[in-house]
């Protein structure tokens, strides 16, 4: 147990012990700051940890501490080691490298310059403010994520941690906090984007002996990790916003529905709960206030609609998860029919920031509509594969080639999803789009809770709308007809389609389907699951026709429909397409242009892919 | 505003129509639903002529290992209406929706047949299922079979439930009472007899009422719970096997009137009981289960060998080219044909209670009734309860229907708190009238007709018509005694009229 | 009630312990049974289906909506193939043919001598370093 006092000595301790991961001060500690998200973790950076523990332990070195963050980012090139107060990014380093790392930096004081990141210009880059992938970023929700050990309470408190909780037990009654938020322009970032004050207000105004705060960690969109990495990074900042949500509108306990799939977010979190009740942060009377409030981790069971959040309290009230109609909304009739609010980790995530900086500052970031920044996931077909936030008006050109270093192997940018499987793709002519709620649904698409998956021209949009249409099938809950049997029959057609089976009349069949499903489904995933069938057939139109009328697929995706050729003019006789033929289909001499032998062709596009000279298509 | 009717909703609930019907068993030709299925109507509204959304259809095989109900999940909806009754209403949960997505499917634990798990056959589902889904085992091929065979005496008996809702089938309003043209319909079909189960019912009174008596002077265990609902019963063995003693030992009364078919009506009348065939009309498809029970037989003869509903009664009839609503009245076959008012309320909740009370409060005052209604028992109300005074002694009776009250009054029995002398158990809310065997009636019918309360009436009207109202002034009844029964309780009714029972297990898996 | 082959199981009744006896509080139930057994056993939905005072069939339900909870046990090695977006696009349902080939088994089998089984898995959320499959849910490229 520790009095307010007592946390606020600490924190002016511990700031100065850790103000050599902010500030370049000499003379003092080196941290050696491993990252531990998830990508890292699975490339052994749990070995690299322990390596150079041992190896500062075995050489009785002093002053030097490794310390476990949360995710930096930039994934493509982990596992990422960061040493501090120089700012040293090290990039892909392996579990043998813990060695020339004590030796040649640690004691030698030199940059081990092989470990050092290549820039996406291909020059070296020491530390990581001047890498291009950080510089148009702004880090808020994942401010403490790779600054911080996120299994050590007391690093939280050094930088601000609970200071906002204090701030709003004792200087703000609970109009006052959301106003704050309302006036900071916060939206759910979970991806509906409604006004987060508006939500609180709600769900404050309902009158109740019981009320409810839940956290929405069933991060479910295939391509999105963000909330995990920011459970995995900074679960305080988390526990703290829900304790500021509680006070505000008058609940006393908090639940956070986490998806089985993430194991170490949900033991990082139950640790960092178990902390913040040992500090008496969580608990009753909280700092002699008559302010009670405790969390509970509930597990999911590996249904994606388990994120919709009626669907959400179904599964934490034991049940299937079938979603409930609404109205009435969660705010008045919610976790057994109590009003709760439930918010998304993101959302969460930026409540303390707006809380200590003020929603003037927070609203001057973004644009009109929009304020604040936006995590996205970024994956795909771009170089710089990872996590970035970025102010809301950022363009999708800034982030896919700026941050996110291009498209690689000299591909051309063909579209990006955005919203995963609830979304719609955005096609080139809107590379210069400014992102924010609006504009990306005046587009046919959507925010989303923050994947944003890239492709490139080898990708086919039919197919790639049947692959989300596969998921969302699997994924649908059953309880009501239009996507129940909708969706199917959706795929079914796209099906089809990609066979070399499909018909005009089968493009007329999609979109009217379309329109009925999203107008009569129960919940979110129904009246979503056909935007990327809308939004492809809208831009990519051509491509379809080509399916249903040519019964060709340009990309080679849909095997039955593909007829891959070697351009005779492109081809330069190297041979390796025929070296990697998988049934030797391929016939050519040494400089010469090749030729495939169509009755063996397997249509597997291996040749596609390996081809040097994009001469295969 | 709220509009319901714009193109756009038409547009929508068209296609979702279409999605259900391409994901439907569209054989309506040979659906026992045809002619009376909601998805049908709702076809023919909006003018569906073509479906245009076809694709994969989510296809199970047929449950139809019980002897009463068959489940087929090709013509399901997913409406969810048979588990809301299975497991709100009845508080059974036999069912619940499994999977997701489009293989969503209603089914049993593990997918076992309904024979197999915890349902108890009161086919409350199949009345409220709004097509094809669920239906009656139908055993109108063996009756037809057996109506052809010259060397079979064919006997029917029918049940009061079965008279004020038969005619429904053939357009009469709700709750019409068709005894005597039901009659000349059975006639016509070629039974060699026909006969009212009220007869039955009449007997298990005198053996329910000395039952009663006896318990009430210490020989037996209090409270007692009547026994003729055979998917109450079944209910019982499977959850409350610790407390069968409080059930009455009688049959119920189509089995007793069976087994004396069999065997007084036999011999008095020279015909060889191997060569009767005795056909139940039930409202009730657990009365299929019943009559397959070993104890429901007597010396190897199974009392009744085939029961139908009141639906299957129905389709004989139409099949038969029978005008039905322009039928003659009819009386039951002699001797056995008149019963007393007491017998015909057996088929609304309370009925059973009531019928018993007018027996055991006249022999235990030793005088003539003067108001023979107990309108305490009478009504809709889950549980009614009252404090009678029968000879100077204040009997407390309850009489419930929906299996959910029945669960409340027997944990009061398991937690040792019942304070109840005489429960009546219906497993039907609202008793016979709406068993599982009758008439379905469409959710918009019902939200516009009180279909209790109108075949209700009917009963009360035919008790209150009757001539004999006290299941003890039969006189045909006072002949079987005198002349063969003997005494009632005794040692040839015990062996005929009575039964026993046996824990059951709720998952034979 | 009885089942067939049905033992106190002293293993089950110390995860039940853990919890009260509370519909609430089935999901954690089945989440904690799936992690101990490897799959959710009929006796243990039964047992369950008594504790809670739950009918078996909305049990079997809730079992058989959630992907998380199996029925059958699986592989020694359970290899799940990530087929979330990121990792589709970089192949990864290649990798999971290449499997199928190998192991002669389909995804939600296992094979014979028990050692491996596979699946198909939802997005895990190391996208970063698509395509991606875990063994036994610890992560690998």
């Amino acid at each position: 147990m520790k009095t307010l006092e007592q946390i606020n000595e600490l924190r002016i301790k511990k700031r100065i012990e850790l103000d050599l991961r902010v500030n370049q001060v000499t003379g003092g500690e080196i941290h050696i700051l491993v990252c531990h998200g998830t990508g890292c973790t699975s490339s052994k950076s749990p070995q690299i940890i322990e390596n150079l523990r041992s190896l500062i332990k075995e050489q009785n070195i002093q002053n030097v501490r490794v310390i476990q963050t949360g995710c930096f980012g930039l994934c493509a090139k982990g596992p990422i080691v960061v040493i501090r107060p120089q700012d040293i990014f090290y990039s892909n380093v392996t579990p043998d490298d813990c060695k020339e790392i004590i030796e040649t930096h640690i004691k030698g004081g030199k940059i081990v310059e092989r470990l050092l990141c290549k820039d996406t210009d291909g020059t070296l880059v020491k530390r990581l403010d001047d890498l291009s992938f950080y510089k148009k970023q702004k880090r808020i929700a994942l401010q403490n994520c790779g600054k911080i050990d996120p299994e050590n309470i007391d690093e939280y408190i050094a930088f601000d941690g609970y200071k906002a909780l204090e701030k709003v037990l004792f200087q703000m009654k609970e109009e006052e906090v959301i106003q704050e938020i309302t006036d900071s322009g916060l939206r759910g970032r979970g991806g509906a984007g409604f006004p987060t004050g508006k939500k609180w207000e709600f769900t404050r105004q309902a009158k109740s002996d019981q009320k409810y705060v839940v956290c929405n960690a069933d991060e479910g969109d295939p391509g999105a990790f963000m909330d995990r990495s920011i459970l995995e990074g900074d679960p305080h900042s988390v526990i703290e916003a829900m304790e500021i949500a509680g006070y505000a509108i008058g609940a006393n306990k908090g639940y956070i529905y986490v998806r089985a799939e993430y194991p170490i977010a949900v033991e990082r979190f139950q640790k960092a709960i178990d902390q913040a009740r040992e500090y008496g942060i969580l608990g009753k009377k909280i700092w002699g206030t008559r302010f009670n409030f405790d969390i509970e981790i509930r597990l999911g069971a590996g249904a994606f609609v388990c994120g919709e959040e009626t669907a959400l309290l179904e599964s934490i009230e034991g049940r299937s998860g079938r979603p409930r109609l609404k109205p009435p909304f969660p705010a008045n009739v919610g976790l057994w029919q109590k009003p709760t609010l439930i918010n998304n980790v993101e959302t969460y995530a930026n409540i303390t920031k707006i809380i200590l900086n003020g929603a003037k500052w927070y609203s001057e970031i973004g644009t009109e509509t929009s304020k604040g920044t936006k995590v996205f996931a970024l994956g795909g077909n771009v170089v710089n594969t990872g996590l970035v936030e970025v102010p809301m008006g950022t363009t999708l050109r800034e982030i896919i080639y700026d941050i996110g270093g291009g498209i690689p192997n000299g591909r051309e940018f063909k579209a990006a999803q955005t919203g995963g499987p609830s979304g719609g793709c955005i096609p080139k002519e809107h590379l210069d789009i400014k992102i924010d709620y609006e504009s990306l649904s005046s587009i046919g698409s959507m925010m989303g809770s923050g994947g944003l998956i890239v492709m490139d021209d080898t990708k086919c949009m039919v197919n790639l709308a049947k692959f989300y249409l596969g998921f969302t099938v699997d994924e649908s809950c059953g309880k009501c007809t239009p996507c129940r049997i909708g969706t199917k029959r959706l795929y079914e057609i796209l099906d089809r389609i990609t066979q070399g089976e499909g018909s005009e009349d089968d493009l007329k069949k999609l979109e009217d389907l379309s329109q009925n499903i999203k107008s009569s489904s129960v919940c979110g995933l129904g009246q979503s699951a056909p935007n990327p069938v809308i939004s492809t057939i809208k831009y990519f139109k051509e491509e379809y026709i080509e399916h249903v009328k040519d019964k060709k697929c340009k990309t080679g995706e849909c095997k039955a429909l593909a007829d891959i050729q070697i351009d005779p003019e492109k081809c330069k006789g190297c041979g390796l397409c025929k070296r990697n033929c998988p049934v030797e289909a391929i016939e050519g001499e040494v400089k010469q242009p090749h030729e495939i032998d169509k009755s063996k062709c397997i249509k597997c596009g291996t040749c596609i892919a390996k081809c040097p000279f994009h001469a295969i298509g | 505003m709220v509009h319901t009717d714009t193109e756009k909703v038409v547009e929508a609930r068209k296609t979702v129509l279409d999605l259900i019907l391409s994901n439907h068993d569209r054989e309506c030709l040979t659906c026992v639903r045809n002619g009376n299925c909601e998805l049908q109507r709702l076809a023919q509204e909006f003018g569906v002529t073509d479906i245009r959304y076809r694709g994969e259809r989510n296809r199970h095989e047929i449950d139809d290992k019980s002897p009463s109900i068959v489940r087929d999940f090709n013509k399901c909806v997913l409406c969810r209406r048979c588990i809301s009754t299975c497991k709100n209403v009845q508080g059974i949960g036999a069912i619940d929706c499994t999977e997701r997505g489009f293989s969503s499917c209603i089914s049993t634990a593990e997918n076992h047949s309904l024979n197999d798990v915890n349902c108890t056959f009161c086919g409350q589902c199949i009345e409220n299922c709004p097509v094809g889904a669920l239906k009656e085992k139908d055993s109108t091929e063996d009756v037809r079979a057996k109506l052809k065979d010259k060397n079979t005496y064919v006997i029917v008996q029918t049940a009061p439930a079965v008279r004020v809702a038969l005619g429904e089938e053939f357009g009469l309003s709700v709750g019409t009472n068709v005894q005597g043209k039901m009659v000349t319909a059975l006639k016509k079909l070629g039974f060699d007899k026909v006969f009212d189960t009220n007869t039955g019912a009449d007997f298990t009174i005198m053996e329910e009422g000395t039952e009663l008596i006896h318990r009430l002077q210490g020989e037996g265990t209090l409270p007692m719970i009547t026994s003729c609902c055979p998917a109450w019963v079944r209910y019982a063995e499977m959850n409350y096997p610790e407390s069968l003693s409080h059930l009455s030992s009688c049959k119920s009364p189509h089995q007793m009137f069976g087994a004396i078919l069999k065997t007084y009506y036999a011999e008095k009348n020279n015909i060889d009981p191997k060569s009767i065939y005795t056909v139940s009309v039930m409202p009730c498809i657990a009365k299929k289960f019943e009559r397959t029970r070993e104890e429901m037989q007597v010396d190897g003869l199974e009392d009744v060998d085939a029961v139908i509903t009141t639906r299957e009664l129905a389709r004989m009839i139409k099949a038969s080219h029978i005008e039905f609503v322009e039928l003659e009245d009819s009386e039951f076959d002699n001797p056995m044909g008149e019963a007393t008012g007491a017998a015909a309320i057996f088929g609304v909740t309370g009925g059973v209670m009531e019928a018993a009370l007018r027996t055991v409060k006249e022999i235990l005052e030793g005088e003539p009734l003067e108001k023979l209604e107990f309108t305490e028992v009478r009504g809709k109300k889950g549980i009614k309860t009252a404090v009678l005074n029968i000879a100077d002694r204040d009997i407390k009776i309850a009489a419930a229907s929906g299996l959910e009250n029945a669960r409340v009054l027997m944990e009061e029995i398991k937690n040792g708190t019942s304070k109840y002398d005489f429960i009546e158990i219906m497993a039907c809310p609202g008793g016979c009238i709406l068993g599982g065997g009758q008439p379905i009636k469409s959710s918009k019918t019902r939200n516009e007709i009180d279909i209790y309360k109108k075949r209700a009436e009917a009963l009360y009207t035919i008790d209150e018509k009757s001539k004999i109202r006290k299941s003890h002034e039969n006189p045909y009844l006072k002949e079987v005694y005198r002349n063969y029964l003997k005494k009632a309780g005794g040692e040839l009714p015990h062996k005929l009229l009575h039964t026993t029972y046996q824990p059951r297990k709720k998952y034979d898996i | 009630m009885e089942c067939k082959n049905c033992q106190k199981d002293q293993e089950l009744e110390e995860i039940l312990q853990i919890y009260k006896q509370d519909k609430d509080n089935l999901i954690q139930i089945l989440n904690d049974v799936q992690e101990h057994y490897g799959y959710i056993p009929t006796s243990a939905q039964m047992r369950i289906s008594e504790y809670l005072s739950i009918p078996f069939a909305e049990v079997y339900g809730v079992v058989t909506f959630y992907s998380r909870f199996t029925l059958k046990p699986k592989g020694k090695y359970n290899i799940a193939v990530c087929l979330g977006t990121a990792c589709y696009v970089k192949g990864s349902e290649k990798i999971l043919d290449r499997l199928k080939e190998r192991l002669k088994i389909s995804p939600g089998e296992t094979t014979e001598d028990g050692k491996f089984s596979i699946e198909e898995t939802r997005c895990i959320g190391a996208c970063g370093l698509a395509p991606v499959f875990t063994i036994n849910r610890r992560s690998l490229w």
